[in-house]
């Protein structure tokens, strides 16, 4: 209902009360996003892959075999024995059970996925903040080095900094956080400049906020779904850039199961023992294409053209 | 346009600078010593001091930074370490065998991407679309170097059709004209060689396609679907213009903007694909030799093969935009001209 004015004032403050506060992105997404079939189907399987992640690292933690067999035991008299009853995907070349080996290491892409994400998340939004902030030299010259990171292929720099950080989990985890900065201090710095001029903005500003409070109370509540689009999206990838690095054998070390390292390593036996090729490919083919589907429906409900009524 | 074209090539000149300071960052300051590595861990301490010595690792940063740039300058771009082989001579023998796998790869990406699009966008939410939307969707999901390995294990393995690595049969090699074998054969109208070339060529360019085919189908297909519903569209039906003449030449020549940037940065991140598709086919390439040199701590090489890339990824960046101005003559770049 379109609201009328008074000219007595209380009477206005009192209309202004009815005015129905406006609904947050997040939660409008979140109704859009409902009706998208493929996006729910990516977060049901999100769902899975967590579960089997966390039920795999608690019983971890408490010290109990939850898994058929015990991921990282060799059986040399046990190995390439070819899928049946007993190995659901067969055993690989050290005699290692591959179900289990491959449910195991959700725990690590997930987890790999996550945390890379956080990382570049964090830094990639407060360049991308203060770049579109401050504007002037200061934009310049954030802005600059990231393009000059876009210009080196992500995988080479990853690489890179496996090479001078030396290898491993935690290693593999900053490479992969460090090489998407740039992606999102672009985002976020885009939808800052898009929104810093809008009235409520000046409000904030001539009401005599602080900038830092001005970024988190009032521009970056506006842009926040354009960052969890790109952080899901963003997950995907980073789990794409652990199987490259795994599979490179720069990644997770041995005896862990990381479904990358599992195919380098199986690489060898491509021709006598193909099977031990197929399932950690699969695994990390249906958990990419998890968040792709989520990431998307997500996108798709940010769009106010494809929006729902 | 021309202003315009200058202006970008001398901004290309920062970038470059900033990317070596990057790479010179990560490989020299906080990169462990390659002494130990290149000379092997038995070298005594006399002999890994004259080496860095000799290879000027014992000047402060800074000095080494200006010495290299001085290089680069002049077109000298070091030795490697080990083959103690010009830089520039180490990439340009690698070189041409990327770029034919990467043109190859773009080439295939491009036709399957376009015409998957315009059949989902034409043919919209029937079978053809659920299904090519499918694809593509695969495409973004699969890892290159896995699809690689299911090539290898199905055509190589179990068809026994087309070779599993390596770039020719080494006895049919054609003579070095361009480095590229498909055209360096047909030069010397040797057809045995280019087909050879050709089988090798197959599996590994289709892997590292897969991924951009995915992402210029869906590109095409939702810009043709923007396009479609335009009102001159309409009017060309209405004109009785048949549909297959509407789609080629109303449609898609205008809805191609979009569809040419991602090509065009797509070639640029197939550089980066290459690095794993060359590890999985054994091609010999600048990728696979490029992750060797990163971890034997090459510096010298690492830094070229990154400043090459990266020259190329922004000169790529330029001529897209360049190609947009052609294609659509609204775009002007230079107020001058308007």
């Amino acid at each position: 209902m379109e609201p009328t004015y008074s000219s007595n004032p209380d009477e206005n403050l009192q209309a202004a009360e009815y005015v129905e506060k406006p609904e947050s992105q997040l939660k409008v997404m979140w109704e859009t996003l409902r009706l998208n079939k493929a996006a729910v189907a990516g977060l049901f399987i999100i769902g899975i892959l967590a579960l089997i992640a966390l039920t795999v690292w608690l019983s971890e933690l408490m010290g109990k075999q939850i898994l058929p067999y015990d991921p990282n035991y060799a059986d040399m008299t046990k190995s390439f024995i070819k899928p049946n009853a007993q190995h659901w995907f067969g055993t690989d070349q050290l005699g290692r059970d591959m179900f289990s080996r491959i449910l195991d290491g959700t725990k690590i892409s997930l987890f790999v996925g996550v945390t890379a994400v956080a990382i570049s998340l964090t830094i990639g939004v407060i360049f991308g903040a203060i770049a579109a902030y401050r504007g002037g030299k200061t934009d310049t010259v954030i802005m600059r080095l990231m393009d000059m990171m876009l210009a080196i292929p992500s995988i080479l720099l990853a690489i890179a900094f496996m090479a001078a950080l030396g290898k491993g989990l935690d290693k593999a985890i900053i490479a992969i956080g460090l090489v998407s900065i740039p992606e999102y201090a672009r985002i976020v710095r885009g939808s800052i400049l898009s929104v810093k001029e809008n009235d409520y903005v000046h409000a904030a500003k001539i009401m005599g906020n602080k900038t830092r409070r001005i970024i988190y109370k009032h521009i970056l509540p506006n842009v926040i779904s354009v960052i969890v689009v790109r952080a899901t999206l963003g997950i995907s990838s980073a789990v794409l850039d652990t199987a490259a690095l795994g599979f490179l054998g720069l990644g997770v070390q041995p005896p862990f199961a990381e479904w990358g390292d599992m195919l380098g390593r199986a690489r060898g036996f491509i021709f006598s023992a193909p099977y031990t090729l197929i399932f950690p490919g699969i695994a990390i083919t249906i958990t990419v294409l998890a968040f792709n589907l989520l990431g998307d429906g997500l996108r798709d409900a940010l769009d106010p053209k494809s929006r729902i009524k | 346009m021309l202003r315009y074209i200058i202006k970008r090539l001398l901004m290309l000149i920062p970038v470059l600078l900033g990317v070596s300071i990057i790479v010179f960052l990560i490989m020299r300051v906080f990169s462990p010593d390659p002494a130990p590595i290149v000379l092997g861990q038995h070298a005594t301490q006399q002999a890994a001091d004259a080496w860095r010595q000799v290879n000027g690792l014992n000047d402060p940063i800074y000095l080494q930074y200006y010495h290299y740039l001085k290089g680069a300058l002049t077109g000298d771009l070091g030795t490697s370490y080990y083959t103690k082989l010009p830089v520039v001579k180490e990439i340009m023998s690698r070189f041409p065998a990327t770029i034919e796998l990467a043109f190859v790869a773009i080439i295939l990406a491009s036709f399957f991407g376009i015409v998957i699009g315009v059949i989902s966008a034409v043919k919209k939410n029937s079978i053809f679309d659920n299904a090519g939307m499918f694809i593509a969707l695969i495409g973004v999901s699969m890892p290159i170097f896995w699809l690689g390995i299911l090539l290898i294990i199905l055509f190589s393995g179990a068809l026994h059709w087309l070779p599993s690595n390596g770039r020719i049969n080494p006895l049919l090699a054609p003579a070095h004209i361009t480095g590229f074998f498909l055209i360096d054969s047909l030069i010397a109208g040797n057809m045995d060689s280019f087909f050879d070339a050709l089988k090798h060529i197959i599996l590994p360019a289709s892997a590292l396609a897969m991924y951009s085919m995915a992402i210029i189908t869906r590109m095409t297909r939702s810009s043709m679907l923007d396009t479609l519903q335009q009102d001159f569209i309409r009017t060309a039906r209405a004109k009785g213009v048949p549909e297959g003449k509407v789609i080629r030449k109303h449609a898609l020549r205008n809805g191609l903007i979009p569809i040419v940037t991602v090509i065009g940065l797509q070639l640029g991140s197939l550089l980066g694909g290459a690095v794993l598709t060359e590890t999985v086919f054994s091609w010999p390439g600048i990728g696979a030799y490029t992750v060797e040199c990163i971890l034997k701590s090459d510096f010298p090489v690492v830094q070229g093969v990154v400043l090459l890339v990266a020259t190329i990824y922004v000169l790529m960046n330029l001529i897209v935009d360049v190609i947009y101005a052609f294609l659509d003559p609204r775009i002007k770049y230079s107020k001058k001209e308007v």
